[in-house]
This record gives structure tokens, sequence and C-alpha cells, in this order.
């Protein structure tokens, strides 16, 4: 009893110490951010209160923001399941763009069937053509052992233009830039069909489907077999080799599961909001935000529902800061320094140092040896 | 010839949070003489010269250099005062020269550039001095460890030292550069140097010291001249209690073989043969010890073995059933326990918690799993099992492996391969860093794995341990076993004539 009781202890110092330093970095951002918006002219307090009332002062303000948040959510765990296999899956992207693809193929082409099941089947397809995506990279990584970031960057581009070519030729809306619509019956419910508070907003079930995924991604991580392996791998690949765990098929299915995430996030981008694929001139920076986000969730699965949430907040309520005359460029640099202050363990760092400091001042045991 | 006292420190204490590394220590060190420090890990060796050196200041206490007092409150003080400390883990600039590394930071200048030439010439110089070859256009990352320490050495000469610190210097080493090492640290002391050398093996201490300090949890424990003690002596007063350094052993009837390997060979890294056909086979109940030099194939000879790597030909086979290439989860499944010789590499995930690290290689077994994925309860409890059983010294299991020291860390190795049960275990370098009384503990368990029927593969460098753990003695030598001698009629001198590549037909 005792011992469990150690333990919860243990445990909950370790997640407020994981949570607080990304929490003192958001907060300090947001100050500096401040000073930004100050020295542009403007009172912060007014533009903070109109992006924190854009984002989150109605409900359908809070609906549009959860509609922003969903694909971040998705994309974001894609980048950190990756990681946690020890690969960085810069690749989101175009697995984003060719699960979206897939979406709309399967959403127009298949017809006279269930709604529930073609939409079950639309985002299966999505998320599995991303998935192949994904582990193509995997694949090249284990057999050729050619660096992921290098070639999932370019798989990106071959997903962009490989889109676009699909887009304008095969699903292409005559005299269009875009593709044909979707199927009704392959639409995702949205819920102010219901939910009368949510009027005006486009919030779909994705954000609960986003959300499942997520705590899906924990559980594998964290209690099977496979995520053992997969965590192994990522840490050190040589012990989990000899510890008999096969690296190249974990970086293969990492990259699958990975590639996964980010295309099931097309297929709900397609299903609940779009319905169709426009002919893209840039990427959509839905897959490039999912490493952010990534970033800041620490890759831990419920850490990037917390950041999701949080670059949402901003992206939505980005635009409203503008109405009160405050460039909506500032939005962008306060997110930038949040990634900068998070990604570079800002805070941990500097604590850390602070202490290492206290503590050579004061002598420190490690000069003892092993 | 008086002697003079060089380095004096008088009641030294110091105290990190939770413990007092260093309590009233007093040391003495004369002019010309080869000092040792003497203690297990986590003595307060380390802090003492660490605050000898600078880095730390004592929280009580007076150092006096060449008599006077004197306040060492960072190393450049310290260098100033003629001290110089070569650490456990070389501080080198791998890319560059041996010359560029030993006038780094203190560089013979032309003009604004650096005067190579006059670098290379003083490099010369220095090595000639003090009999240390070393070849001064070299680059680091091509010489041998035993080299590299070499250069560290020079490096404090370069820089005037006159009483040199060594951590630990034999760590790394072969046997052949330990020796040379020896004969190093002498010459230097003839050339009127002061050495102060930290370790904890007794072996060295009796072959390399004039006088002994030992050093058991921050106190001084006594000063000795080594000719006047002994191995046990020092033993007993370095961990407090009597330590059976001679393994008990009973003798006993091998069984039928467990482990063969036929005409097994293997490449190494750059793809040229390191394994060229290798043949033994290791029975129940017996211990087969692999002596040899460093870099003879011993490593390749293991990852063949255990699935690590493909051998290019030959068999291996476990009772009797073929287990040639396949992968190591194969080879783990048939049976095998393999302590890798590398700990950190291979061994541990360092950055999973010690319960995690205990089912690494059983991790599928259906015990570990639950309904739903694996059972982390039961897991839990059978890693405060293996760290009740092994007594390894941890706070709880959800620590990283990472805290962990290194013998406790090994402890963990042995307590999940062994407790496996495996019909054969591998160990490799199974005792490489431990201090003493985890020495004994290991050495123990492989007994024990061999007294219950086991069949035990042994690969040391520590020829010690190889002759008092083995039944029967395998010597590789360029990649091939030259010799299977009885441990019964092995003899240090022996088996470093097969180590060394020579035949035992020619001392005849």
């Amino acid at each position: 009893m005792e011992n469990k009781v150690s333990e919860f202890k243990a445990r909950l110092q370790q997640n407020t110490k994981a949570i607080a330093y990304p929490l003192i970095a958001i907060l300090l951002s947001f100050i500096v951010g401040g000073i930004i918006v100050a020295a542009f002219g403007n009172d912060p307090i007014v533009a903070y209160t109109a992006m924190f009332k854009g984002s989150l002062g109605s409900w359908s303000n809070f609906g549009e923001t959860l509609v922003s948040v969903t694909p971040l959510i998705l994309t974001g765990l894609s980048v950190a399941f990756a990681f946690r296999c020890g690969l960085f899956n810069i690749g989101a992207e175009g697995q984003f763009i060719i699960g979206s693809v897939a979406a709309v193929w399967a959403g127009w082409a298949i017809k006279g069937i269930p709604a529930l099941l073609h939409v079950l089947l639309v985002l299966l397809i999505g998320a599995a053509v991303g998935g192949i995506w994904g582990g193509v990279v995997g694949w090249l990584k284990a057999k050729v052992g050619s660096h992921e970031v290098i070639n999932s960057i370019m798989m990106n581009y071959i997903a962009m233009y490989f889109s676009n070519y699909i887009v304008m030729n095969l699903l292409n809306e005559p005299d269009k830039a875009f593709s044909h619509a979707i199927a009704d019956t392959a639409k995702l419910w949205r819920f102010a069909e219901t939910i009368t508070v949510f009027k005006g907003s486009r919030v779909h079930m994705g954000i609960v489907v986003a959300l499942i995924v997520a705590v899906f991604a924990y559980y594998l991580l964290n209690k099977t077999v496979r995520g053992y392996e997969i965590r192994a791998v990522g840490f050190n690949p040589y012990a989990a080799e000899y510890g008999g765990i096969n690296v190249p098929r974990n970086v293969v299915l990492a990259m699958f599961i990975s590639g996964v995430f980010a295309g099931l996030a097309g297929a709900i981008m397609v299903t609940g909001i779009q319905f169709r694929v426009n002919n893209l001139f840039g990427f959509t920076g839905y897959g490039l935000d999912g490493i952010a986000v990534a970033l800041v969730g620490n890759n831990h699965p419920i850490g990037v529902i917390l950041s999701a949430f949080l670059f949402g907040v901003l992206q939505k309520g980005g635009p409203m800061m503008q109405l009160k005359g405050v460039p909506k460029e500032v939005v962008g640099i306060i997110q930038g320094i949040i990634i900068l202050f998070v990604a570079v363990n800002f805070i941990k760092v500097m604590i850390e140092r602070y202490s290492e400091k206290q503590k050579i001042k004061k002598g420190s045991v490690e000069g003892e040896g092993k | 010839m008086k002697l003079s006292t060089v380095i004096e420190m008088k009641g030294i204490s110091k105290s990190f949070p939770g413990i007092k590394a260093n309590d009233n220590i007093n040391l003495s060190v004369e002019k010309g003489e080869i000092h040792v420090l003497l203690g297990e890990n986590g003595a307060g060796k380390s802090t003492l010269m660490n605050i000898l050196y600078g880095l730390y200041q004592p929280d009580e206490g007076q150092i006096y250099v060449k008599e006077k007092a004197i306040r060492i409150s960072n190393p450049n003080i310290a260098i100033t005062l003629g001290i110089g400390m070569v650490h456990q883990h070389f501080m080198l600039v791998q890319p560059f020269t041996v010359a560029e590394n030993i006038v780094l930071g203190s560089e013979p200048k032309k003009g604004t550039s650096l005067d190579l030439d006059k670098a290379v010439k003083d490099v010369e110089e220095l090595s000639k001095k003090y009999e240390l070859k070393v070849d001064p256009n070299s680059l680091i990352s091509d010489i041998s460890v035993g080299m590299q320490q070499r250069v560290e050495i020079l490096k404090t000469l370069y820089r005037g030292a006159d009483i040199l610190i060594l951590d630990e210097p034999t760590a790394v080493l072969t046997p052949q550069e330990i020796e040379e090492l020896g004969i190093i640290l002498k010459s230097l002391v003839n050339q009127g140097k002061t050495i102060i050398l930290i370790t904890h093996k007794l072996k060295e201490v009796m072959a390399m010291s004039d006088r002994v300090t030992i050093i058991r949890r921050g106190k001084v424990i006594d000063t000795l001249h080594t000719k006047d003690t002994n191995i046990d002596e020092l033993a007993e007063k370095m961990v407090g209690r009597k330590v059976n350094l001679q393994v008990e052993k009973s003798d006993k009837q091998a069984a039928s073989p467990v482990l063969e390997v036929k005409g097994l060979k293997a490449l190494d890294t750059r793809g040229l043969e390191a394994v060229k056909g290798v043949d033994f086979e290791v029975r129940g109940g017996e211990i087969l010890g692999i002596a040899g030099v460093d870099g003879n194939g011993q490593t390749q000879l293991l990852q063949a073995l255990t699935g690590l790597q493909k051998p290019t030909a030959g068999e291996v086979l476990l009772n009797g059933k073929e287990i040639t290439a396949l992968p190591p989860r194969d080879v783990i499944e048939s049976g095998v326990g393999h302590i890798p010789e590398d700990r950190h590499k291979r061994g541990l995930v360092l950055n999973f918690s010690l319960a995690e690290n205990a089912i690494l290689g059983s991790h599928r077994n259906k015990n570990f799993r639950g309904r739903f994925g694996m059972n982390y309860p039961k897991i839990r409890e059978h890693a405060r099992r293996l760290i009740h059983d092994f007594d390894v010294r941890t706070p709880n299991e959800n620590v990283e492996a990472r805290s962990l020291s290194g013998g406790n860390q090994q402890k963990m190795i042995i307590a999940r391969e062994v407790d496996r049960d495996p019909g054969l275990c591998i160990a490799a370098q199974p005792t490489r860093g431990l201090d003493v009384g985890a020495i004994e503990f290991v050495h123990k368990r492989l007994v024990e794995l061999r007294d219950s029927g086991k069949a035990v593969l042994l690969v040391s460098l520590e020829l010690d341990e190889i002759m008092s753990l083995s039944d029967r003695i395998a010597v590789m030598y360029d990649g091939k076993i030259v010799a299977i001698v009885d441990a019964k009629d092995a003899t240090e001198k022996k088996l470093g004539i097969l180590m060394a590549g020579g035949s035992l037909q020619d001392e005849k």
C-alpha cells in the first residue's frame, strides 16, 4: 500500500514537471507577444481579449476553434508517434494531402451504401493511403537506410503534385480548379444539425474521432507489446535488437501508423469541412503545423491534444485581433515564440542550469564516476 | 634523500545533498611517489581529487601544495601549481592530430597563426624526454585507446604538470596497455614527477604503487606502504568486510554439449574476416572461458552466436538443434541468456524504467500480458522480485535505468538474463567497471548457474576472471581459437603466450 502511494506520488511529480515546463513557456511567450503588440502601439489586453473571445467567447466560436483543432490533433499525433520510434516524420503534410485525395475519390466514386458505412469507409481509405505514403518512407529507411527526413520532405512534394494531377484530371469538376464533391452519405455529422448552440459553426464528429485516436495512440504506445517495442527502438535501437526486437519492421510500422494518423486528418477535413480537394498552389500547412503541435505537446498523445487546442485558439482567434487593429501576424509571432521556447526546452534548460549552478556552488555528487 | 611532501590535504570535508562524500580526510603525497587512492565506486575518491584540481570547493579543510597553504578555486590555479589531471573519459578532439591536441589551449604561435611545426617539434621533444612514444602527426581517431591516454598524459606534461592525477586510468585499457602504462608511470616518477592514481583494482595497486590510501564511505581507512600489505588486506579494508577473492567452485562432471560451434566465420564492420573458422563446444555444467586480447574477434563471435550479426559460414547448434543465423528473438526464445559486453549500448534501454528493462527480451512472454496489452502491475512485481533477489540498489522499479550506478545496472542485466533460466548463458565482460563487492556477487551467480547444470560461455579480457571461473579455457587469437586447455593445467604464463599468438610447442 505504502509502495503504491509513493509510486503514485512519483508519477504525479513526473507528470506535473512534464506539463509545467511547456505551460510556463506558453505563458512567457504570451507575455513577450504582449510586449510586441504594445510595441506596435496597441493595447495587449484588448488584443488578447479579442483573441480569446473570438476563439472561445461563444459556442459557435468554440465550435469553429474545434474545427481547426481537429486536424492538428491528428497531424500532431502523426509526428509524435513517429518520434517515439526515433523517427522525424516531416511528411505528415504529404500524408495529409494524399489521404484527403483518397477520401475524395472514395466519397465520390462509391455510391449507394448507407451513410454511416460510407463515412467509415472513406475515413479508412484515407487513413490507409496516408499510412502507405508514410510506410514507404519507413521502408526506405529500413531497407536502404536513407534518411526519413529527406525522404518525407520529397514525399510531400510528390503528394502535392500528384494530388493536383488527380484533381485536375481524374476527379476534376469541369472548368473548376477543384475536384468533384463527395456524396452526402460520405459527409460527417455536424453538431449544429441537432445541437442548436453550435449553430453557425461547422464543428463535426471529426473532433470526437481525433480524441479517440489520441487515446488509442496513448494506449498503443504505453500499454501494448507493440508500443513497448516501438519505444525501445526509439530510445536505443541496439538494445532493442539485442532484446529480440525486429528494428526494421518496427520502423516501417511506426511510419505506417504515423501516416495513418495524418491520412485520417486529411480524410476528416474532406468529409467534415471541404467535401472536395482544391488544386493546391502550396502546402496546406496542417501537416507542417503538426510538427509544432507535437513538439509543444512533448510527443505525448495527451500533450498533443492540449497543444493542438492551443494552436487552434491562436489560429481562430488571430483574425479577431485584426479587427482591433492588431496585425494578425502577431499571432504568427506568438506561435513562433511558443515553439522556440518549448522546442529548445528553454525553461527547462534555464531552470536546470540554474539549479546545476547552485549545486556546483554547493558541490555535487556527480563527479564520483560510475 | 629526504622525501618532501608535495600535497597535503588536511581535514577535508565535503557534503552533497544527502551524502557526505568526504569526511575529514587527511592525505599526504610525497614527492616522487606513486600514490594510489583506493576505494569502491562512490567512496569519495574522485570528489577528493576534484577538490584538489579546483573543480569543487571543500566545506572544511585546508590544502597545502609544496608546503604552502593555498585555496584552489578553479582548475587554472591547479595547473599553475603544476597539478595535471587525466580524466577517465578522455577529452581529445578526434579529427585533430596528436600534436594539435597536446598544444590545444596553449598553442605556440607564429604571429597570429598556429605554429604547427613548432608544435610538432615540442611534442617530439616532450615525447623523447619522457619516453612516451607517440606520432605527433597521426589523427586521434586513428590511434588506439592506450595511445590516446599517452596523449592525455603528454597534454598535462606540456602544461608543466609535475603532479599528475589519473582517474581510473586502466578502465579502458587492455592487459598489455595496462602493463605499458605501469612502465610509463615508473619512468615519469624517475624523472621527478609525482603521481596520484585513482582506482578500485587491487592488482594494479600492488603492481604500480608505492603507497596506498584506502577510502571507504568518504573516510580514510588507512594509508599503507604497498610492500607491507597484500591484496586480501586491501580488499577487506576497501569493502569493509572479508571478501572472498577466490571463487569457490566444486568439481563437477560436465554433461553433454549444450552449445556446439563448428567452423564459424564472421566479418567485422569493415567487412574484414574477424572470426576465421572457430570450433568449440560448451557442455552443461561447465564454464568455458574465452581468453584473448581485445579485438581478436571476440565481439564478432558473440554477435554471430546471439544473432546480432549473420555469420558468413559455419553452424551453431543448441542442444543439437541448429540456431545458425537465426534472428536474436529466436535465439533468446530457444533458451540463450546473454549478458552483453556493452551494457549501455546493448544491455539496457537507459530511458526505460527498471521494470521495462527487466522484461527486455521476454516482453512477449504471456506472463506479462494482460487481457488488453501488457500487464504492468505484474511486470513491476516481477522487477521488484529481481531487484530484491539480486540486490539491485535503487529507490524503486520505476526509476530510469540511467539513474543507477554501473554496478547496479549490471546487476539488473544479470538478474534479467539469469532469471530467465537459460540453458546457455553467454556472459561477455560481466564485471567490467564493477568494484570488488559486485564482482564477487556476479561470479557467485555464474558459478551457481553452472552448478545447476547450465552451460556458461564466459568471454573476458581479465585473465584472472577467466582463470578463476572457467572449467576449460579457450584462447582466441586473430579470429581463431588457438588452443583449448583445462583450467587446472592453465597458468598465466601459458595463456599469455597463447594470447600473444605463440604456441606451447615453442616453449618446450
